[in-house]
């Protein structure tokens, strides 16, 4: 008996060490850690639980059936975090560079199918050099089992990629289809097709860090939602990113002890709006100063910085939080914030996390580069996703509200539940400049009468009172007390019932 | 009494007149430019006037529109604060020929003591100790020479309407009087339109020290103590005291004598400052007179426990002083600190924009700690570019000096304020700083205890355990209502362990902690042990540590595994990690920050005045790349090094942030 527990570990020894002592070496030369080690930082300390440790591969091709570690270059499983169940795969480098063959696509999707099951989220930890090119078509096809279970698992458990190395090829399509991609700095990237194709293709000269490093793709292609210094920090800010977010689309967002008092005043509020309505100010300041603890965990931070997006509290109660933010292009609309801010307000609506939004929007950006991108279909998606989400919203407009952006950021007419307004609020079709100039376009030769007629245009229109006699804002309140007016509005919601028509599936303009 | 006075100013020193005016049952008047419609000032006065646009020559010191504004609320007199029109004998004239009062001395004071030679004179005339050197005015560089020699190196060449530095020039020989002489009568020529130079005796190790005199109308005059001022910065106060820890009592009263027999001299009535330069024998010379309320006012009120203002309002009311020189009793010790907008890591370049948190410590009044703080600003309220950059005087009063500096290291340990870039940690540093504590310091203390600015303070040992005990114990509390949540596997829940690695300022320290219904007591590897007990709650910025039974206060906020916690003059990343997470943290490569040297940075918020240079120009060390305008300075960036410019990123009119790159070089 004695020799069969031994031969356990021993085999178990064997399997723990991947690649072996040197590509381990060369891994954490890399600045990267192990499979092993990131899923040891990522879970609570001894909570994870491993499947398939033994799976090996079924290559004969290439003299593959002579090398045949255990595990097979992914390391699955689940554990928790901070006590709450997910399930999580994390590809090792050191065996076969992390190459997806057949085998190793079947512990994914073993993973992938109890976590859809057990309503549990699974977290992917991306380092891969790509296909088993050796296992050719068994390759592509393991990939797409994963995807379809990526597919089927949308929706319905939260799917978090973490993109720790090399994410190439059709490998890039597993993190695309997950809810939130997040990158580490300098040591991963993903692109379609590397350097050397673009080089041939197209004769572009491109590093991969330009291609598909986390700066680009943070800023500039909006496929990662994050990216972080290293290994170590960004296991740590995902685990408190799952904090935030319930296990699977059937629990309400978790709730955990807080220690800031809902009815806080902020008198600084008082203030955040300049006197010069042209004037901006940050946003951030008054998610901080919403949220409990001052906690906001940011999505997409350096793309579309015109609108913000993230996660908050409120009475230890998960909220997303959709914001324009007038210290960019003064917070206007425009095909990427609309993009970034309606898959966004889906995430929230699909995992049951209540909206909150804070509005100043003069508007849509104008230009042909907008209209030619498609700015209709762009804007129209966060339009569709806020009025067919279902869960709590409550708004609060903070100073503009023009137009067209005003209807599409969680009006009242696309059954927001409370939709308040500061009393520096400007509810209106457009500014006091640009109105008058349509309506009174006969004394636009006049500059005195001109400016009368804008005066006049503002006393009337740019407060919001006009919205409020209408009933299209539920109460103006103070800037001060909106913290606590926000959290009781958000708790009066805690049974809200709202049904869509059944449907296969609605047809959002993509 | 008057039954309404205006205040002729803005800021807390506006707050500050209107708080003894209220007390006194005087209506208030404030006045406000366009910049300061929200201000403290005018909301705590009874009545507002506007007075025009933001900068303060278009404003504050136009005195046809303080006039109107007089004139306008009937005003029955006029407090003028510092600053402005404080020593504008044009405006006190303005307000005789109206029968309006002014609170603050004759036309004729104010006029011969803001000359900087007629002042000298009359000092020496009233038997007052004046810095030897030549009162009159210098031809040129040859003359300057002559009577440099005469008075006997080093000598201090200065202009005669100078000021703020400007002007000023010291030479140890010939070669440098020559050369000081023709660069401040330039700078002099330039800055004030007065091309007037003197030159005087440079006296060593120099200590800036002041008698506070307060006189009325009847001739009655008296000397409130000292203050020592010592702690400047290119001749900016930044931290006062009173009294002063170098005089003793046959200095103070030699001192404050002369100093009312000055005020004599001149017929001088209300509130009044002798400035003297003290050197390391207690030989003491008249610098000037400051015919005002000065901005270092309270630690006098504090040691004194009379109210100036108040003083000064009755004075100019007519009424006698009812205080004799007798009654004057120095009690206890008062440090004021100025906290300015500027950022003491970036050269103290000023700091405007929006005070996002500003919550000064409590104050209090007891017969073993005062706390005051004069301010004229709020939470969420701003600091204008058009005005001086003091956010706040913090003031602490105790019997004895040590705790009036420890009152003062804890006032502003729990003074939060975000937002902008500002100076608590260097006056932090400076409460810690051996030379401050010791008494020991000079007018050079900053230039010389800082010659390359201030870049933080290096905690020692003992500081660095106190603070890792607090963050370990802190970060456990943390991570244990972490595990709290909702939505956890039954009977699987999180363990939070006892053991933990917390690494700062390039130390680490394993520790574990224990913890029980009290606190926590926290065990360092080598043996040594802290108790910590705290109400510290996750999210609160201020945590309130007890460490061994003694306060440390921390400002935390929240970086991934820690916490940046800002501490005395310290700015620290706190990391508290498992032993395991700390063993794989040593795994990730120190990332450096990138390579700036090759680009102009913007060092402040500002406007791009001009660009002097363009693409593909070689610039030479020193030159002159492009003007930032900021808080009205023009400040002019120059090139750290040869070098040839290959983008411009910037172009004139762009506002630029912090760090925003102007241009880059090859």
């Amino acid at each position: 008996m004695k020799d069969i527990f031994e031969e356990l570990e021993a085999r178990r020894e064997t399997a723990r060490l991947g690649g072996g002592e040197r590509r381990i070496a060369a891994q954490h030369a890399k600045g990267k850690l192990t499979a092993r080690e990131r899923i040891e930082l990522l879970l609570d300390e001894g909570s994870f639980e491993e499947f398939d440790m033994f799976v090996a591969h079924r290559c004969t091709e290439f003299g593959m059936e002579k090398d045949r570690p255990a595990g097979d270059g992914v390391i699955t499983g689940w554990g928790t975090i901070n006590g709450r169940m997910v399930y999580v795969f994390s590809q090792d480098f050191t065996v076969f560079g992390g190459s997806l063959s057949e085998t190793h696509a079947q512990k994914i999707c073993k993973i992938q199918d109890m976590a859809i099951q057990n309503g549990a989220p699974v977290i992917g930890i991306n380092d891969s050099g790509g296909a088993r090119i050796q296992e050719g078509v068994a390759s592509l096809a393991g990939y797409a089992e994963v995807f379809q279970r990526n597919i089927m698992a949308s929706g319905v458990v939260p799917q978090i990629s973490v993109i720790m190395g090399p994410c190439a090829g059709g490998a890039v399509y597993s993190p695309a289809m997950t809810d939130f991609i997040f990158m580490v700095k300098d040591t991963s990237y993903m692109f379609v097709t590397g350097p050397d194709v673009v080089k041939t293709v197209t004769n572009e000269v491109v590093t991969a860090e330009e291609l598909g490093g986390a700066s680009t793709h943070t800023k500039k292609s909006s496929v990662a939602d994050g990216a972080f210094e290293n290994d170590v920090e960004a296991l740590t800010e995902v685990r408190r990113l799952v904090d935030f977010l319930p296990l699977n689309n059937r629990e309400k967002p978790p709730v955990r002890p807080f220690f800031d008092d809902p009815a806080r005043v902020e008198r600084s509020l008082d203030t955040l709006i300049p006197d010069n309505a042209n004037t901006p100010y940050d946003m951030k300041e008054l998610i901080h100063k919403l949220a409990d603890e001052g906690d906001f965990y940011e999505i997409q931070e350096d793309f579309a910085k015109n609108i913000l997006t993230g996660f908050v509290r409120l009475e230890g109660s998960t909220v997303g939080v959709v914001a324009n933010q007038p210290m960019v292009l003064a917070g206007c609309l425009d095909i990427d914030s609309s993009r970034k801010a309606a898959r966004f307000v889906r995430f929230c609506d699909a995992f049951e996390i209540p909206i909150l939004t804070l509005v100043d929007v003069p508007g849509f950006l104008p230009g042909t580069s907008q209209e030619y991108g498609g700015v209709i279909k762009h804007g129209a998606k966060l339009l569709f996703a806020y009025g067919e989400a279902t869960v709590p919203k409550v708004t609060v407009i903070t100073r503009k509200a023009y137009g067209g952006a005003y209807d599409v950021m969680a009006s009242k007419h696309l059954r927001g539940d409370f939709n308040y307004a500061w009393p520096t609020a400007e509810i209106a079709v457009m500014g006091a400049k640009g109105a008058t100039e349509i309506l009174y376009r006969s004394e636009l030769s006049d500059p005195d009468k001109i400016a009368q007629r804008a005066a006049d245009y503002e006393d009337r229109f740019a407060n919001p009172f006009v919205a409020a006699e209408k009933g299209f804002i539920d109460e103006v309140i103070q800037p001060r007390s909106t913290r606590r007016r926000v959290a009781r509005a958000f708790a009066s919601l805690r049974n809200k019932q709202l049904k869509n028509p059944w449907k296969k599936h609605d047809n959002i303009p993509l | 009494m008057f039954k309404k006075i205006l205040i002729a100013n803005r800021g807390e020193i506006a707050c500050r007149v209107i708080k003894s005016a209220q007390r006194m049952g005087i209506k208030t008047v404030a006045i406000y430019s366009d910049a300061d419609r929200n201000a403290l000032h005018v909301k705590m006065a009874d009545e507002a006037v506007h007075i025009g646009p933001p900068a303060a020559n278009q404003s504050y010191i136009v005195i046809e529109k303080v006039m109107e504004a007089v004139r306008q609320t009937g005003a029955e007199a006029v407090h003028p604060g510092y600053g402005f029109l404080s020593e504008n004998s044009k405006f006190a004239e303005a307000l005789a020929a109206e029968n309006v009062a002014f609170i603050g001395p004759p036309v004729g004071a104010i006029e011969s003591m803001g000359d900087k030679i007629t002042s000298k004179k009359i000092a020496q005339e009233a038997d007052v100790s004046t810095v030897p050197g030549y009162m009159g005015l210098i031809d040129d560089a040859d003359d300057a020479v002559k009577i440099s020699n005469q008075v006997g190196y080093p000598v201090m060449i200065k202009a005669s309407a100078g000021g703020g530095g400007k002007g000023m020039r010291i030479a140890w020989n010939d070669e440098e009087a020559r050369e000081g002489f023709q660069s401040s009568k330039n700078e002099a020529a330039n800055s004030f339109g007065d091309d007037r130079i003197f030159i005087e005796k440079f006296v060593t190790q120099p200590r800036h020290i002041e008698i506070q005199v307060l006189a009325d109308a009847h001739g009655n005059a008296v000397y409130l103590g000292e203050r020592e001022c010592s702690i400047q910065r290119r001749n900016q106060k930044v931290i006062e005291e009173a009294p002063s820890p170098f005089l003793d009592e046959a200095t103070r009263k030699a001192m404050g004598e002369q100093a009312v027999a000055l005020a004599q001299a001149v017929g001088y009535t209300s509130a009044g400052t002798v400035e003297f330069i003290v050197d390391g024998s207690k030989n003491f010379y008249f610098l000037e007179m400051n015919t005002r309320l000065q901005v270092e006012h309270p630690v006098t009120e504090l040691i004194t426990d009379v109210d100036l203002v108040e003083q000064m309002i009755r004075v100019a009311n007519g009424e006698k002083l009812t205080i004799t020189q007798d009654d004057v009793k120095l009690n206890g010790w008062a440090i004021e600190s100025r906290l300015y907008a500027e950022d003491p890591y970036r050269n103290f370049l000023p700091s405007i924009g929006r005070l996002t948190t500003y919550r000064p410590p409590e104050e209090i009044a007891t017969d073993t700690l005062a706390v005051r703080n004069d301010t004229g600003v709020f939470d969420g309220g701003e600091i204008s570019m058009y005005y001086d950059p003091m956010i706040a005087k913090l003031c602490t009063w105790a019997p004895t000096r040590a705790e009036a500096i420890e009152g003062m290291r804890n006032a502003l340990d729990s003074f939060e304020v975000e937002g902008i870039g500002h100076n608590l940690p260097f006056l932090s540093a400076v409460m810690d700083h051996p030379k401050f504590t010791s008494g020991e310091m000079t007018t050079a203390f900053i230039g010389e205890e800082y010659p390359d600015g201030f870049e933080g303070v290096a905690l020692d040992e003992d500081a660095l355990k106190r603070i890792a005990a607090s963050a370990a114990a802190m970060y456990r509390v943390a991570e244990i209502r972490r595990t709290r949540v909702s939505g956890r596997m039954d009977n699987h829940e999180r363990k939070v362990g006892g053991e933990w690695v917390v690494s700062l300022q390039d130390q680490e320290y394993h520790v574990t902690i224990e913890a029980d219904q009290d606190g926590s007591t926290v065990y360092f590897d080598d043996g040594r042990t802290h108790r910590v007990s705290s109400d510290w709650t996750p999210g609160d910025s201020l945590a309130t540590m007890s460490v061994d039974g003694s306060p440390l206060v921390l400002k935390t906020g929240k970086i991934p595994n820690g916490f940046r916690i800002r501490s005395r003059g310290a700015d620290l990343k706190v990391h508290v990690r498992t032993p395991r997470q700390a063993e794989l943290a040593k795994l990730m490569p120190e990332k450096l920050p990138p390579d700036t040297s090759k680009m102009l940075l913007c060092p402040m918020p500002g406007l791009v005045v001009t660009l002097n240079v363009e693409v593909g120009d070689e610039v030479q060390e020193g030159q002159s790349l492009c003007t930032i305008e900021a808080m009205k300075m023009e400040n002019i960036l120059r090139a750290e090094k040869k070098g040839v410019v290959s983008k411009i990123n910037a172009a004139a009119g762009d506002s630029l942030a912090v760090d925003e790159v102007i241009m880059e070089f090859e």
